[in-house]
């Protein structure tokens, strides 16, 4: 396969404001200049492993224990109730719902995402804390689906955000989402489900698609 | 219905009558008699509610038919009212002073078919589309297609392709 091209676009030293410490650091440059403390200015690190055992370990503990961020952007969302009331059950299988990026470790976008939309799922992506896991319900989030030529909606969320697992489907039956739940539960024992260090790895390629499509970027590069 | 136009008919220079059914009449109303109209029959003729507004595109013809649902609740009628305007300059006079939500339908009305209502209120601010770049794209001769190609098209990537990946898993002597 062939490497693609590292966008890094360092800021030069003659046009570095003086809080840039080096072409490493983020400028979030879309934000105003009382608003760039609240953000981090450094990138994203990629979580390095640790002792084989410890991380078996802490793999097993992972996979049992993962709390869903639900964006429920379009139809896929309707799915997510049968799975967590009396017939699906998902609490069996340690999984539960929380309100927050802050809390989850898996988010499952559930259906198309429009731009207005993709802006909010870059925010929230960025703000969960590792390790965290995505997973894409329904066509239309994995390759645009119906909408293939609809001029507001992205047609492939894995070019903005990794994604770990997808479930296609239009839209998936509980069973569907379940089996993808085992799936990733499957890569994460394995060690296999890598989104997050992707995303740090190609940071640059990523944040260059999140921004040829969003045109008014005026989030912080990174934000969490 | 039919005597509520014949009655309205000199006054605003009503056309096209037409009637569905009993208690759902439409017509067509000049632009500049339209706010008049609307505060006659929602003051003096009990059709307090806007249903909707709504835009058509008639490219071929040159104009936009800006469409006004209005319900009378206690005779439980519907009159349509459908407003011709020239396509290369749509203005339409806004009524959000008659109906405070008239706003929200101006609002995407501007957003989806390029419509002017001066004076309405946040009509700028975007509705569904945030950082919008081209043209309306509700009107007929916005290419959805191409746009959505020429913007939203895939892009090469070294990483976890999931095509070669199922081919891989599916097709393995291909």
């Amino acid at each position: 396969m062939p490497e693609d091209k590292e966008i890094v676009t360092p800021v030069p030293p003659a046009e570095r404001p003086e809080w840039v410490k080096d072409e490493r650091t983020l400028t979030n440059s879309g934000l105003p200049e009382e608003e760039r403390d609240w953000f981090c200015d450094a990138r994203p690190r990629r979580a390095e492993k640790s002792w084989r055992v410890v991380e078996n370990f802490m793999n097993w503990a992972r996979a049992h224990s993962l709390w869903i961020l639900a964006f429920g952007t379009g139809c896929g969302a309707i799915e997510l109730r049968p799975l967590v009331t009396a017939r699906y059950d998902i609490s069996r299988l340690g999984m539960q719902m929380r309100p927050t990026p802050r809390q989850a470790s898996v988010f499952l976008i559930g259906g198309y995402v429009s731009l207005k939309t993709l802006k909010r799922i870059v925010r929230s992506y960025e703000q969960m804390q590792g390790p965290k896991f995505v997973v894409a319900v329904c066509s239309c989030a994995i390759n645009g689906g119906m909408y293939w030529d609809s001029y507001n909606t992205i047609k492939r969320i894995d070019e903005y955000i990794p994604v770990d697992v997808y479930v296609t489907g239009c839209m998936p039956r509980p069973e569907a989402v379940l089996a993808g739940f085992n799936l990733l539960k499957k890569l994460i024992r394995e060690g296999k489900a890598e989104g997050q260090n992707l995303y740090a790895d190609k940071f640059d390629w990523f944040k260059a698609n999140q921004k040829q499509v969003i045109t008014d970027w005026n989030m912080p590069d990174y934000n969490w | 219905m039919r005597q509520l136009y014949d009655q309205l008919k000199d006054t605003y220079r009503l056309t096209e009558y037409g009637e569905r059914h009993p208690g759902q009449a439409a017509a067509q109303v000049p632009a500049e008699r339209l706010t008049s109209l609307l505060t006659q029959l929602r003051d003096a003729h009990g059709f307090s509610h806007l249903v909707l507004m709504t835009c058509v595109d008639w490219l071929e013809q040159g104009q936009f038919q800006v469409t006004y649902i209005l319900h009378n609740h206690t005779r439980r009628q519907d009159f349509i009212l459908k407003v011709r305007v020239d396509r290369a300059h749509p203005v339409l006079p806004s009524i959000h002073t008659l109906w405070k939500q008239a706003r929200v339908y101006q609002r995407e009305l501007h957003e989806m078919f390029g419509l002017e209502f001066p004076g309405s209120p946040g009509i700028d601010e975007p509705m569904i589309l945030e950082s919008w770049q081209g043209p309306p794209p509700m009107r007929r001769d916005f290419d959805t297609r191409k746009f959505s190609e020429e913007r939203y098209s895939h892009r090469p990537r070294s990483h976890s392709e999931p095509e070669a990946r199922m081919k891989e898993q599916l097709y393995p002597e291909d």
